[in-house]
């Protein structure tokens, strides 16, 4: 019985992570529009999207391969899988003990594998770009983020989530330099790797400025609805991680009442709808950065999370 | 000691470090100097902490000095310096900046084994303070040694006297005289370069040191 | 059946085969009986690894040949066990696989009789059981080796390859030569048992921890050893290069741990940050060096590189934690690098077949001429591309359990009371990491360039599919990736008792935890499981694929492509290795490789060319070998003049340095 309750709570997980992401999406883009004093699309227009994209026909490059086609599933698969694991509403998901933070961010890992390689697959120089491109900051914002969890993990002792969240929301943790330290780095990564604006700008279509749009250039139809859905579930799954890490409250342990389960389910959307609202602030009061500054933005990131780490021995010395 | 006292003089003396990472990190002289400004704040703010959990009011003074000179006359004065001169806007670098700040971290690192190893007997809030301390001196010494502007190196040479700012406050019962002849000699040393950064603009239409050199013929 | 006898029935049966393929390299058959022989004595040999690692107990002859007083020792305990059957699984494939492949060569009478003797001597290392047998083992593996590495030695790059191989060979033989002198001492024990009663005091088991690193390392290609190892690497044939890289580095990292770990006693508080911080250099520079590289089987050895400073990260954190008395965490550190030996050997070995198929197919190993074998080489590329993605350290892959192992164990750094290491630990973490991270890169670069996109040259455009020897050797190391990636406890149990007799202690049971989870600690801190992953993640495909074709239009139109609207047909604007490179090289090449890239802009008006071009600088080699070379040139100029001397002065000589000898030694006692 108790497994089976788990096991619906893992399932409402996974399904919610996938309603709520283009609903995530849509906000920001509703958000950044009403900062520019624009009307925008509608709240729902990433859903629109989706429908119209998957009602359409699929327009295949005559050089594309078996690859081309199948790895939209991989990466969606790999992302949902990734999303589906970091606790949002609710700690201690049945699943979450096959997979720690470490191999949540190298699933990521492996969805932009597969991302770069389609990338390369048509032959076409606009696809070189976006794979070389991507790689290269990848190759930075990984081991940033490796630093991140290094810290958290030395802070609550393990690199379980679920375990992360309950240290977390503990009062007598107090107040630490290295969190805050990882906090920042954390939103610099998390931003490299959402493709958002200072590092990449998911809006345009200009030659100089894309990245994760160069890679998916030729994708179409059902192909491109996927992998859309995916970058809509990483950007979920970052918003969801940053909550999950440093406001963890509010979300149901295992074995709690069902009204605490309740109770997490409405808070986790105005989590979404806080991280929304200041990522669309953020990026509407910033410029675009040129592509050889993103490494150093991403080494910064880096260097604050070895600093984190560094800054607990001190902290953690007495 | 784990009490929010700790927490806080902890949380403050690491944005000092962190602080003078940023400015590492800038390439503009412009927000370096905005970035300076910060890092006096952040000192004064970390001087007035310890002035209150040591019950030392005059460290308030040393943190008042510290907020108006540091955190508002010399940025305001660095600014219109560098607007009079027309000074070229970006900060030439030896090695890349993810050097230096590479160079930064391992900076910190070294201080915090130095720091930890010799005073193991050592009041905790002291001796995590002179930790930092000693980070931020050492980043402001590698950024006198690896910018060419001679502004820059103002602001790293500033930066480094916070940072014993920081130790003499963490370090219980500085006298008032000291620290205001610490800041004297800031302000000589800050007039003796201001004086020569007008000195080099006016004879090599440069505030680039390495100009120096040229004209001692230490390079061709 | 005795010991005897089986030790008996190996040599000779490749000393035999060795032989005969002498005769038999003429015959059109010939080489696929000596592989096929080959491949089946290393099957037996890796069979009876299992066993003797399963029974536990150590099997020991003394054959009456050698040195008189020592004979030749031979032992297979534990940690031998293990390493016999990673090489003898690696080499069975590596057998099977030039069964196919193996008919495609020009010179068979250069290869099959060295191939066997290579194989040989690979396994005569790992049971070796006194210092001479070890050191003639070591010895002959190096040569039959570069004997190989000669096979087409018209070409000028193959025999300076070959001539530096020989060299840095001489030079570690050497380095081992004094680690054992070290290690007998005074009273001149060579037998492993006499070695391991005798105690070295601080500064001799330093020194010979030195020189065992310089030894082991030069053949492993820790760097700055490194540079022979791609040049002799990529010039041999494929299967050999398999070997060399996945299978002799191997036998190193054997080396290193018997001497150090084995036979060196406890280590000392220096010995860890030392070999951990190599570890992590190496790692991070050798597959920056690979992203540089734009031939495929280069890109592979340099890749290696980087693999075996994973290995030695993980070995130097078990010597620290060793040394401060943690035995669990050295025993996790100790499990997480030969895991890593296991994964590196049987990945390193896939890439090396594939790379080989494409040579054969294709002529070429150079990827600026290839591109697009994926509609050519369907099963090869697929097999390319599982490597790949095991390699990059990528779940539910074996990479990525062997990295997770290591991470695991840098988190529990903060434990260890010494402060140096407290924090090159992290900042090792973070090279690893970053290694990581650029393997990745590297390999969405050899797949992308190689097997997708365009074909480049009419060769790579007329491909064919490999033969099915190829594929099936290809195809079981393929299965062992994912199965060892799904199945890590497994594995992780089988190495206990080897980590066991190194670090004196073991990682918990694995296979008695429900769900086949892995827990290298405890259930609270981590646990990883790529099963549950694997199938979670089967199962979100599957989803999707049936939800799509269940509700979306399933409709697919063949066109051009799209690129922006402005599609170039000449295949020569994709992306190249070198181009896929620039953004590497220039935020990380510019420090470390000083690149430069040379733009010639020809002005308005003027008909030539531009020319783009780019330089980057060994800085190891300038730094490292050049003055080395500089040195010896020098010393053998000043020594010229000895060689033109009348006898009564070479007499005289040798009468001083007698005499010089004599003194020394008297002064000494």
């Amino acid at each position: 019985m108790a497994v089976i309750y788990d096991l619906l709570v893992q399932g409402v997980q996974m399904f919610l992570v996938l309603a709520l992401a283009p609903l995530l999406t849509g906000f920001v883009r509703v958000i950044k529009a009403r900062l520019l004093r624009r009307r925008g699309p509608p709240l729902l227009q990433p859903y629109y999207d989706l429908a119209r994209l998957l009602g359409k026909e699929v327009v295949l490059a005559e050089n594309a391969s078996w690859l081309f086609r199948v790895s939209p599933y991989m990466i969606f698969a790999a992302t949902w899988v990734a999303a589906a694991l970091v606790p949002t509403f609710a700690t201690g998901l049945i699943f979450s003990w096959s997979a720690d933070l470490i191999a949540i961010i190298a699933l990521l890992a492996s969805a932009r594998f597969f991302l770069a390689l389609v990338g390369l697959d048509i032959g076409t120089s606009f696809g070189g770009i976006g794979s070389s491109r991507e790689v290269t900051f990848a190759s930075l914002a990984e081991p940033a983020m490796i630093m991140i969890i290094f810290t958290l993990a030395l802070i609550a002792g393990s690199t379980q989530l679920s375990t992360i969240a309950h240290i977390m929301s503990m009062p007598e943790l107090g107040l630490r330099v290295s969190l805050g330290l990882a906090l920042v780095a954390l939103i610099l990564v998390a931003i490299a790797e959402n493709s958002r604006i200072p590092v990449d700008n998911p809006a345009t279509h200009l030659e100089l400025t894309m990245v994760h749009e160069a890679m998916v250039l030729e994708y179409s139809g059902r192909h491109l609805a996927l992998i859309e859905f995916a970058s809509m579930l990483k950007l979920l799954l970052y918003v969801s991680l940053i909550a999950c890490i440093f406001a963890p409250w509010g979300m149901a342990n295992p074995g709690a009442a069902s009204l605490a389960f309740l109770g997490g389910l409405v808070l986790y959307p105005l989590k979404l709808a806080v991280g929304g609202a200041l990522l669309g602030l953020f990026e509407t009061s910033i410029a675009k950065m040129r592509v050889f500054r993103v490494p150093e933005l991403l080494g910064a990131a880096l260097m604050l999370g070895l600093l984190g780490t560094l800054f607990l021995f001190v902290s953690g010395s007495f | 000691m784990r009490g929010l006292q700790f927490d806080i003089a902890h949380l403050l003396a690491g944005m000092l470090v962190l602080v003078s990472l940023i400015q590492l990190y800038q390439d503009r002289l412009q927000s370096l100097i905005n970035v300076f400004a910060l890092h006096a704040i952040v000192l004064s703010l970390s001087v007035a902490w310890q002035a209150h959990i040591q019950g030392a009011p005059h460290l308030f003074v040393t943190a008042l000095i510290a907020l108006v000179f540091k955190g508002m006359v010399i940025p305001v004065v660095l600014h219109r310096v560098i607007r009079r001169l027309g000074i070229h806007r970006e900060i030439e670098t030896v090695g890349g900046i993810g050097l230096t700040m590479l160079a930064g971290v391992a900076m910190v690192g070294l201080s915090m084994v130095v720091m930890l190893k010799v005073t193991p007997g050592a009041d905790p809030i002291a001796r995590e303070d002179l930790a930092f301390a000693l980070s931020v001196v050492l980043i402001g010494l590698l950024m006198m040694v690896t910018r060419r502007n001679a502004v820059s190196q103002v602001v790293g040479f500033m930066s480094l006297e916070n940072g014993l700012i920081l130790a003499a406050a963490g370090a219980r019962g500085m006298p008032l005289v000291v620290e205001i002849s610490v800041a004297f000699s800031i302000l000589i040393a800050f007039i003796v370069i201001g004086i020569f950064l007008f000195r080099i603009r006016e004879r090599f239409d440069t505030v680039d040191v390495g100009a120096l050199d040229r004209f001692r013929g230490d390079r061709q | 059946m005795n010991v005897e006898f089986h030790a008996g029935f190996f040599v000779f049966a490749l000393l035999a085969l060795a032989a005969a393929s002498v005769p038999l390299a003429r015959t059109p058959r010939g080489p696929v009986i000596i592989y096929g022989a080959a491949a089946a004595i290393a099957a037996i040999a890796a069979l009876s690894g299992a066993i003797a690692a399963a029974r536990g107990i150590p099997l020991q002859v003394r054959l009456p040949l050698g040195l008189p007083g020592i004979g030749v020792r031979l032992q297979l305990d534990a940690l031998s066990s293990i390493f016999a059957l990673i090489v003898n699984l690696a080499a069975a494939l590596a057998s099977l696989y030039a069964v196919g492949y193996g008919r495609h060569e020009h010179e068979q009478g250069r290869v099959l009789p060295f191939y066997c003797l290579f194989l040989l001597g690979m396994n005569l290392v790992l049971v070796a059981d006194d210092a001479f047998t070890f050191l003639i083992a070591w010895e002959f593996m190096s040569l039959s080796s570069w004997a190989l590495v000669l096979v087409h030695h018209k070409s000028e790059v193959n025999r300076n390859a070959g001539f530096l191989y020989l060299t840095m060979a001489a030079i570690g033989t050497l380095a081992l030569l004094f680690v054992f002198g070290m290690l007998a001492g005074g009273a001149g024990g060579y037998a492993f048992d006499a070695i391991r009663a005798q105690e070295l005091n601080g500064f001799a088991a330093g020194v010979t921890l030195l020189l065992a690193l310089v030894g082991t390392g030069s053949k492993a290609g820790l760097v700055p050893l490194h540079a022979w190892l791609p040049p002799a690497h990529s010039a041999a044939p494929s299967h050999v290069s398999a070997l060399m890289s996945g299978v002799m580095t191997k036998v190193a990292v054997y080396g290193f741990i018997r001497i150090v770990f084995d036979l060196l006693g406890a280590p000392d508080w220096w010995w860890g940050t030392l070999v951990l911080v190599l570890g992590g250099i190496t790692a991070v520079l050798g597959v920056l060096y690979a992203l540089m590289q734009h031939d495929l089987k280069r890109l592979l050895a340099y890749h290696t590189v980087e693999n075996i400073g994973i290995i030695f990260i993980g070995l130097g954190l078990a010597l620290a934690f060793k040394y401060h008395g943690m035995t669990g965490a050295a025993a996790l550190a100790a499990t997480a690098a030969i895991f890593h030996v296991f994964n590196h050997c049987i990945f390193k070995s896939l890439l090396f077949f594939g790379a080989g198929a494409v040579q054969t197919a294709t002529g070429t190993r150079d990827m600026d001429h290839l591109g697009g074998l994926i509609h050519r080489m369907p099963g090869t590329s697929f097999l390319f591309l599982v490597g790949c993605v095991a390699i990059s350290a990528l779940p539910p892959l074996n990479g990525f359990v062997s990295e997770w192992l290591t991470f695991q164990v840098i988190l529990l750094s903060p434990e260890l009371p010494d402060w140096g290491l407290k924090f090159s630990i992290p900042a090792v973490g973070a090279l690893l990491a970053l290694s990581a991270a650029l393997a990745a890169a590297c390999f969405v670069k050899a797949f992308g360039v190689t097997f997708l996109g365009r074909a480049r040259t009419p060769e790579a455009a007329a491909a064919g599919e490999v033969d099915r020897y190829s594929l099936a050797a290809m195809g079981v190391l393929a299965a062992l990736c994912l199965l060892a990636g799904i199945f890590p406890g497994v594995v992780i149990d089988i190495l206990a008792p080897t980590v066991t007799s190194i670090v004196g202690g073991r990682m918990p049971v694995q296979t008695e935890i429900a769900w086949l989870t892995i827990v290298p600690i405890a259930e609270s801190r981590s646990s990883y499981n790529g099963l549950i992953l694997f199938l979670f993640i089967a199962f979100a495909a599957y989803v999707a694929v049936y939800v799509i074709h269940r509700l979306a239009s399933d409709a697919v139109r063949r066109g051009p492509a799209w690129d922006c609207g402005f599609p170039d047909p000449r295949p020569q604007t994709q992306y190249s290795a070198s181009s896929f490179a620039q953004p590497i090289r220039r935020v990380y090449g510019t420090l470390v490789f000083r690149a430069r890239e040379i733009v010639d802009m020809p002005r308005p008006g003027d008909l030539r060319a531009a020319r783009f071009s780019v330089r980057l600088r060994d800085l190891i080699w300038d730094w490292f070998y050049a003055p080395v070379v500089v040195g010896v040139t020098t010393a053998a100029d000043l020594l010229n003049p000895l060689q033109f001397q009348t006898i009564r002065r070479y007499l005289a000589l040798v009468f001083t340095a007698l005499v010089t000898v004599l003194t020394v030694v008297a002064l000494w006692q």
